[in-house]
């Protein structure tokens, strides 16, 4: 039987598994801080517990990250790490350096059950859900750690179909005994599943990003199955019910397709349906993917849409484009990478 | 601006449950308020648990919500409701959701338990000029084909790449778009299945010109 990695384990669980093993609380705390805080990647590196307590932790536990199998480097900086999972399972994280920040873009599951017309991770369909080790794996693994000062929820999977193993990886990285950071360093996108944000809302306190891409429900239903499910107005009814502090940020993310959501009609509405949000709309010029029927909006359509949500007293930035040459919109290396795994497995 | 709904369950009691294939089961409960063809409900054992969302399975003239499933071995929710017996209790939501079907000759595709919204049309008197494509697995596996016959006007394509039967197309409902000499592009496409399927089928359809905007998707998660 494969023993179980407590990697990922918040303290909690450590404090559980220690407790049916009849070693003292205080084995777990040992364990959280040398798996979070110092980084070591096994149970042999843990110096100050007992060889006792370690055989006793290691015939059914082990603790281990796993390396990544493929990076590609844009030359804007961007690195497009992949991560075996399962075999012929794979997941990205794109680490986006830019001036004083490094952003970890994280996968939350292996592909996607959602369908986005515009999504490449959804090509492959639904994998499996990442357990909240192997979402913070992409984190610890990466050669440049200590560089990082954001992490965005944003690659491979909704983070909101598998909220429980995010919202326990979140809380390795915010707590105490994790690696303390502040939860303003962390953003969780979602397609809008609603019981998924008013869980998030009510037990972190990390940034909230919503995909938003068109602002009328019967064209974004064509782009986002989701919309049949959760209608958008319930969507921001249920963030408007939230009372969001200074500090805690909600935004919207909005793909500009050339002809499809780009219009004066898309800013008025969404200046309609966004009243009494105070948010930001972050707007993203579509990669194309293969076999996709949509375009991206010019430079100049992008840059009037901004200036006529900013009239609107809409904050809206531009999210610069980042590692294009690399195919950094997520999916695409994970699916290059499980096709030719796939091609190798009929040979 | 409004409070923000949750999505409340009400207590409601089991009619009926039956397997109407191995691992497969029609659960029926007491219906109390109007829905759209097409809707779905929420479904919970206990109104602190987590809910799963199911398409109703029955028309909107018909006394009773059913839904149709099958035992997700590793799930959370079906493996329970399998071992349900009439008069039990289970919480469930008012319908909602908007993959609503039309009075126009749209085509429905669907893989396995996937037919559910399409049986809701069909019993609700949708059936008229449609085209319904449904793959499955087994003979027993194309769910309810025996009222689909009754209650399609229209052409029923049976798809299974492991059957071999006559009247039955013998391989994945995807090849059968692929090789069909004609796809109509001035249709709607409604297509209901796993996230894989769908993206398959989209792809598909796409790619034989059919424009984005005429297919309508509901993804079972």
């Amino acid at each position: 039987m494969e023993k179980e990695n407590l990697f990922g384990k918040t303290l909690t669980e450590l404090q559980a598994i220690v407790a049916d093993l009849n070693l003292p609380k205080f084995v777990a705390k040992q364990i959280s801080d040398w798996m979070y805080k110092k980084r070591v990647s096994s149970l042999d590196e843990m110096r100050n517990i007992s060889k006792q307590a370690k055989e006793l932790l290691a015939e059914k536990h082990k603790v281990s990250f796993t390396s990544f199998s493929n990076v590609q480097e844009s030359m804007d900086g961007t690195k497009k790490y992949l991560f075996p999972v399962k075999p012929m399972q794979f997941i990205e994280a794109a680490y986006i350096p830019e001036n004083d920040r490094a952003t970890l873009c994280v996968s939350s599951q292996v592909g996607c059950k959602m369908g986005c017309l515009f999504c490449m991770t959804g090509k492959q369909g639904f994998q499996g859900n990442l357990t909240s080790g192997e979402i913070l794996n992409q984190i610890f693994s990466l050669p440049e750690f200590d560089k990082l000062t954001n992490i965005v929820y944003m690659g491979m999977g909704e983070p909101f179909d598998n909220l429980d193993e995010v919202l326990k990886s979140i809380e390795i990285l915010t707590a105490d005994y994790g690696l303390g950071w502040s939860s303003k360093r962390i953003t969780v996108s979602t397609i809008g599943i609603i019981p998924g944000i008013r869980k998030f809302l009510n037990q972190s306190n990390a940034h909230l990003a919503v995909s938003l891409h068109n602002p009328f429900e019967a064209e974004r239903k064509q782009l986002m199955p989701i919309e049949n499910v959760y209608h958008l107005p319930k969507v921001l009814d249920e963030i408007r019910s939230f009372d969001f502090n200074n500090q805690r940020r909600v935004s919207f993310e909005y793909i500009m397709f050339n002809g499809v959501n780009d219009q004066t009609r898309h800013i008025n509405e969404l200046a309609r349906i966004l009243n009494g949000i105070k948010c930001r709309i972050n707007l993203i010029r579509f990669h194309p993917i293969p076999g996709t029927p949509l375009e991206t909006s010019s430079n100049e359509t992008i840059l009037a849409f901004q200036a006529g949500l900013k009239k609107k007293g809409i904050v809206t930035t531009i999210r610069a484009s980042r590692g294009e040459d690399i195919f950094a919109a997520c999916g695409l290396l994970s699916t290059k990478e499980l096709v030719k795994q796939q091609k190798n497995e009929e040979y | 601006m409004g409070k923000a709904e949750k999505i409340a369950l009400q207590k409601t009691t089991l009619l009926s449950s039956i397997e109407i294939a191995k691992h497969v089961f029609v659960l029926s409960f007491s219906r109390t308020e109007d829905f759209r063809p097409g809707q779905m409900v929420a479904l919970a054992l206990n109104p602190n648990e987590p809910f799963r969302l199911y398409s109703i399975a029955s028309g909107n003239t018909q006394n009773e919500y059913r839904i149709l499933f099958n035992i997700q071995t590793e799930g959370f929710l079906t493996p329970k409701l399998a071992e349900l017996k009439a008069g039990q209790t289970v919480y469930i939501s008012k319908p909602f959701g908007s993959f609503y079907g039309t009075l126009e000759n749209d085509w429905w595709i669907a893989a396995g338990t996937g037919i559910a919204p399409f049986i809701s049309m069909l019993e609700s008197g949708m059936g008229k000029n449609k085209t319904l494509i449904h793959g499955g697995r087994s003979k027993e596996s194309f769910y309810f084909a025996d009222r689909i016959r009754a209650l399609l006007d229209g052409n029923y394509i049976q798809c299974s790449s492991v059957l071999k039967q006559e009247g039955i197309y013998p391989d994945r409902l995807t090849t059968y778009l692929e090789n069909l000499e004609y796809l109509p592009t001035d249709k709607n496409y409604y297509i209901c299945g796993s996230s894989q399927l769908i993206v398959d089928v989209r792809d598909i359809l796409i790619n034989r010109g059919v424009a984005y905007n005429k297919i309508i998707a509901e993804i079972y998660f």
